[in-house]
């Protein structure tokens, strides 16, 4: 067994490039299975479902029909379905997580619960959201953004919506619609009104 | 065990401009990327168990009514943290071209056959001890648009999720001694050579089975150490 080699370094990441679709987002068109959807609902969860959806645009605002995005995000009393998180229930069908490819024109949608509070580490608490990975050909490593809600008022108060400049804060800020349990959020990876990523 | 993600070891990673390689042109950010502390949204992340993976989605070679043409290979290896530990029970995603180099993706046109009996996508869960096996058939390489006369070498894509979801990691494994590495820009974005090494799977000769399938060695190492090391359980 090679149990005890200490690696000189994690692996690099590669682009997930244009022909991940059959693998990782069939959706029916492939024979293939998907191992997850857009939706993180299952029967049991409680919460305010929303929908979360918008398009994903290069640098020349051209749209990004090839795209893949991962959300990852506690329920809606601010807990992960994850055993490192001590506060999890074990029991709750609930998994906070959901993956979504882009369409030809650069659509992109979640189902979900709105998330509830998450503390960060010092205890303070961090208004409800969504970590957001993106991939896509053309990126060599995907990318970290958090999408957080209009209409919260701990938005504010986040400490790591504090870390970004103010006027680029609604880049990462999905608008509610009027009368409506539906969310827009455009990601631009380049150029005027570029997303914010994070470094983590 | 508690893990942390020191932010150092993306060093290892391409950075998101790598020009040679032109798609990352209009879609890398201009903006740098904004430093945070780790949250427990950063360091958790999905868990899955064997619900997400079916009995035989690890042999690419059994999922038509035929064999597919190729080589039949099998790639094996550990999903590691930092330190070396196995990551147990973490789904590993895999998709690829077929023998001939070209993907069942409808948007891929390279003028190379399908194979009816090859999609090119499997999964499987890593076991306690991290391990990990594929029987699949190696991947020809294949042109692209790129630059004059550009050839991905053969590589299989794979998606590995670990301790949390900064461990996330989408890569490409390719096979040793490829005479296409100094040109391809996809395999060269990544800086540091010793790096760029660890995407190059190793032949092994120990785990070949005779009269079936030559064996390739593959080794994840995703992002994750002990935060307190001197822990003895």
């Amino acid at each position: 067994m090679q149990d005890s080699v200490k690696p000189d370094g994690i692996t690099p990441s590669q682009t997930v490039g244009p022909f991940f679709k059959y693998g990782l987002t069939p959706t029916g068109d492939y024979a293939w299975n998907d191992a997850f959807t857009n939706s993180t609902l299952t029967p049991d969860v409680s919460g305010d479902r929303v929908r979360i959806e918008g398009r994903v645009l290069d640098g020349d605002g051209a749209v990004v029909p090839d795209a893949m995005l991962e959300i990852w995000q506690a329920d809606a009393q601010g807990r992960y379905a994850d055993p490192q998180d001590k506060r999890a229930l074990p029991n709750a069908s609930f998994r906070g997580f959901a993956r979504c490819g882009t369409d030809k024109d650069g659509n992109y949608s979640f189902d979900t619960i709105k998330p509830g509070v998450v503390p960060d580490p010092d205890g303070k608490p961090q208004a409800p959201h969504l970590v957001l990975a993106v991939f896509a050909r053309g990126m060599l490593r995907h990318l970290y953004t958090r999408i957080y809600f209009s209409d919260e008022a701990g938005n504010g108060a986040d400490p790591v919506l504090s870390l970004v400049p103010a006027d680029r804060r609604a880049t990462l800020t999905a608008v509610r619609e009027a009368g409506k349990a539906v969310y827009k959020l455009d990601l631009r990876l380049q150029g005027d009104n570029e997303t914010v990523f994070f470094d983590v | 065990m508690t893990f942390i993600y020191p932010t150092g070891s993306n060093k290892a990673h391409p950075l998101p401009l790598s020009p040679a390689y032109k798609s990352s042109i209009k879609r890398a950010p201009n903006q740098p990327l904004i430093p945070m502390r780790h949250t427990l949204s950063e360091l958790t992340g999905p868990v899955y168990g064997h619900e997400t993976v079916r009995e035989g989605d690890n042999d690419l070679t059994t999922q038509h009514k035929g064999e597919p043409l190729g080589e039949r290979i099998i790639v094996h290896g550990h999903v590691r943290d930092e330190d070396g530990r196995g990551v147990a029970n973490t789904l590993v995603e895999i998709w690829q071209a077929n023998a001939c180099g070209r993907y069942v993706h409808v948007r891929d046109q390279h003028p190379a056959p399908l194979d009816p009996n090859f999609t090119g996508a499997g999964r499987t869960l890593s076991d306690a001890s991290g391990y990990y096996r594929f029987v699949s058939i190696k991947p020809g390489a294949y042109p692209w648009g790129n630059h004059h006369n550009a050839w991905r070498p053969a590589h299989i894509h794979l998606s590995v999720f670990g301790h949390s979801f900064v461990s996330r990691l989408v890569t490409q494994m390719y096979f040793p001694g490829d005479p296409l590495f100094p040109f391809d820009p996809i395999f060269n974005s990544v800086p540091d050579e010793k790096a760029r090494m660890r995407m190059v799977s190793s032949f092994d000769l120990e785990n070949t089975k005779p009269e079936w399938a030559l064996c390739y060695r593959f080794d994840i190492v995703l992002r994750g150490k002990n935060a307190t090391p001197m822990e003895n359980h």
